[in-house]
């Protein structure tokens, strides 16, 4: 529990709470990019360095600006935003709670409690290469489709529109 | 190398190691980091200055005109002036405006645009920080930047920077994928993602000729793919539409004044800077010296003299192209950088799986040559023009 | 061939840069404060007062007629006429202004104040460095301030001045054979009723007579001017 350890966390619980908690919802994206770039810190901490800046690049850089455009697109942020006091909150907060505990407890027993004595593998980036293209290929090219069917549908979404206006004016 | 050129060229490892031993051990780590990042800190924005002045002059000279000329000798003290001026300006801040998220957005963005020049390898043995993953690095910090964008031109709570920051961010997140892509041949070539690695890799020579990586076929694409993007990624023209001052007057900063926009500025400019330091890095083998006989001039020398040639090209470049459009911008990045950028992979690969000699430079020059020919031909069929017909005309 | 466009502009630009080093031609701009670039001679500033000979006061050519005054479209102009006249170059008595202001941060150059003026009193000057730190008064010219020697204004519009030089001269030469014609008639008519009594009987044959003793009779009088 090292006092870095102990910031970073703090960084990353404050900047996720936040984001489920404010009103404005820039504010809530922005929140959000801290808590994510909290955890890529804690996964540089814990030496993977390749999964640290990965998380930053896609997170950070795609994902929260995915939502940055999404909220410019629609203009929904306006400041005087209802005041969401959900009837649920009794029983959303009880939930939470239970799955946390599960969470918790899977990850307490899952690995055990004292800390590993061996030296983790120093893993750069030539054996994650490697591993992802014999080990995991499978999942990488699922993947891979996966991504693919979202860009294409995107694009269908966005032609579509296009080209029905397009019939509409030469009619 | 004899000993006095290596201490010349060693100069500030030496000086670093020197001061150094002042300090108590405790704290040895933490002064080690200082004094080598001040620096940079240092030497990087005295070049934004320099660039300035360089620049209006420059441009001025191309347009038939002088630059500013006033303020000292040929105008040298200008960014003093521009300094002084920036500082003492009053700052709005709209009423509207988002307090908090007005204020921070060019604080992340310098951040940002400081953090990147960690991992660049300005000399020999000189990096502040030679991390294993530095090229990913380099490339997460930089698309922070988008973030800062998107909160600026929102907080300002004003038309005009809101689509100005639509605009700069829908270009930045175009080009930045022929941006990685392009420097993907490299990682390739080179087998590490450390900068400190792919600089040293190419810091041989055969004969006199250099091992830069711009002296093979993928390796010319790839640096013209990486200058292009690079110049898209900075706003600067002929991409600077987000930012077209004729149009919509600064896009997303139009609602800062003073020192924020000072700030701004400054961001833009070290952004570009560091885009040209990793090309550098990348493609013209970082420190490393042209010609094999003049490796004795030292090798931050030659960084900064290859930084300040690419950095009058994108001035050359800035005073002869018009500003493209926004469409015909998005058109360029997906229909003929991104499919290039692919192509250029595989004829590095291809490179790389053939045996050396001419065969090899001419089965890569061929593929990319062709690719290039047809991709351009498909982005100019794009425009057919149909006939317009009109519902109510009669 | 791809990017031959953009290779041809930077050529161009590059031929600016260097060329803006060497030929005069590719940098064409005056170091102002430093270096003017010559004023051609149909420069038009703000108005001015044009007066003959040396003194201002009674070789003003105004006669207060205030055409200029009426004709001004944003009526930076403001008279006063005189109470009393005195003689102007011809001679002849006219009127003269007493007050004669003009408000340059209102005057529009448009040289309509001259284009009117009969008497060629009023004409462009070419002076524009006339701020000052005074924005009512300092910008407000009197009739002291405007009144210009008619040699000034030929030193910055010669063929201009050459023309209203020449024209008025003609018109004063005119202007003077009427007088001479009218002091002659005027000779005649009183030599007339002088010579009537004495030439009662023969009234047909006084004409004849008249006519010779008139040009020395003309010529006296074309002396007393």
């Amino acid at each position: 529990m090292t006092i870095s350890f102990l910031l970073l966390a703090a960084i990353t619980i404050i900047g996720t709470a936040a984001a489920m908690t404010l009103k404005n919802l820039v504010h809530c994206v922005l929140a959000l990019s801290l808590g994510l770039v909290g955890l890529a810190a804690l996964y540089m901490q814990l030496g993977a360095q390749f999964v640290g800046f990965t998380q930053i690049l896609v997170y950070v850089g795609a994902v929260a600006i995915l939502a940055a455009f999404a909220i410019m697109m629609t203009r929904s942020a306006d400041p005087a935003v209802s005041h969401v006091v959900s009837s649920f909150r009794a029983s959303g907060a009880l939930i939470a709670i239970l799955v946390f505990a599960v969470l918790a407890w899977a990850t307490i027993s899952g690995t055990s409690a004292q800390p590993i004595l061996t030296a983790a593998p120093e893993s750069s980036v030539g054996q994650v290469g490697a591993a992802l293209m014999h080990r995991f290929v499978l999942p990488l090219e699922v993947i891979g489709l996966l991504l693919t069917a979202a860009l294409i549908g995107a694009g269908i979404l966005a032609m579509d529109e296009h080209r029905g206006n397009q019939n509409r004016g030469t009619r | 190398m004899t000993g006095h050129l290596v201490t010349l060229d060693q100069i500030f490892v030496v000086i670093k190691h020197w001061l150094l031993g002042f300090v108590p051990g405790a704290l040895q780590p933490i002064s080690s980091a200082i004094l080598s990042v001040v620096p940079v800190v240092i030497a990087f924005p005295l070049l934004f200055a320099i660039t300035t002045v360089l620049e209006r002059k420059g441009l001025g000279r191309m347009q038939n005109r002088y630059g500013p000329n006033r303020a000292g000798w040929f105008g040298i003290l200008q960014p003093m002036a521009d300094g002084i001026k920036s500082l003492t300006k009053e700052d709005i801040v709209p009423k509207t405006a988002d307090q908090l998220v007005h204020f921070l957005a060019p604080v992340v963005m310098v951040i940002a645009s400081f953090l990147v020049y960690a991992v660049v390898p300005i000399g020999r043995n000189m990096v502040i920080a030679d991390l294993n993953a530095g090229v990913l690095f380099f490339f997460a910090i930089g698309s922070m930047v988008e973030l800062s964008v998107f909160m600026a031109g929102w907080s300002s709570h004003s038309k005009y920077s809101l689509l100005g920051a639509m605009r700069a961010i829908a270009q930045m997140i175009s080009y930045e994928m022929p941006l990685v892509l392009a420097s993907v041949v490299v990682i390739m070539a080179a087998g590490s993602l450390s900068t400190v690695t792919i600089v040293n890799m190419q810091a041989g020579y055969t004969g006199i000729w250099p091992h830069w990586y711009l002296f093979t076929p993928w390796g010319i694409i790839g640096f013209v793919i990486f200058m292009i993007a690079a110049t898209a990624e900075s706003n600067r023209c002929p991409f600077d539409m987000p930012e077209g001052e004729s149009e919509i007057i600064a896009g997303y900063f139009i609602e800062y004044s003073g020192f924020k926009f000072a700030l701004f500025f400054l961001a833009e400019y070290l952004g570009m800077f560091a885009t040209s330091a990793m090309a550098i890095t990348f493609f013209l083998g970082g420190w490393s010296a042209p010609f094999s006989f003049l490796t004795w001039i030292p090798s931050y020398f030659w960084f900064f003299a290859k930084l300040l040639t690419i950095i009058c090209a994108f001035i050359w470049v800035r005073g002869t192209l018009p500003r493209l459009r926004m469409d015909q911008l998005m058109n360029f990045a997906w229909k003929f950088m991104l499919p290039l950028s692919l192509i250029n992979i595989v004829g590095a690969g291809i490179w790389h799986f053939m045996p050396a000699g001419f065969t090899r430079w001419g089965v890569v020059s061929l593929l990319l040559a062709l690719s290039c020919v047809l991709l351009s031909r498909g982005l100019r069929r794009n425009k057919w023009f149909h006939v317009r017909t009109y519902r109510f005309a009669s | 061939m791809l990017g031959e466009g953009i290779v041809k502009g930077l050529a161009e630009t590059a031929r600016n840069f260097f060329g803006s080093y060497v030929n005069k031609e590719r940098l064409t701009t005056v170091q102002f404060p430093e270096e003017r670039l010559p004023q051609i001679e149909a420069t038009r500033d703000f108005p001015f007062l044009v007066y003959d000979g040396a003194d201002p006061e009674p070789g003003l050519r105004c006669v207060a007629c205030q055409i200029c005054e009426k004709e001004c479209p944003p009526k930076c102009i403001y008279i006063v006429k005189s109470a009393d006249k005195k003689p102007d170059a011809t001679g002849k008595a006219q009127f003269y202004p007493a007050q004669f202001d003009i408000d340059i941060s209102v005057c529009m150059s448009c040289q309509i104040c001259v284009e009117v003026c009969p008497f060629d009193a009023i004409k462009m000057d070419v002076e524009f460095e006339m701020s000052s730190e005074d924005r009512f008064g300092g910008l407000l010219l009197d009739k002291y301030k405007l009144a210009k020697s008619n040699e000034y204004y030929n030193k910055i519009h010669p063929t201009e001045a050459g023309a209203v030089d020449a024209a008025l001269a003609e018109e004063r030469a005119k202007a003077k054979l009427a007088a001479e014609a009218k002091a002659k008639k005027d000779a005649e008519i009183a030599a007339a009723k002088a010579a009537a009594p004495a030439a009662a009987p023969a009234p047909a044959a006084t004409p004849a007579p008249a006519e010779t003793p008139a040009p020395a009779v003309t010529s006296a009088v074309g002396e007393t001017k």
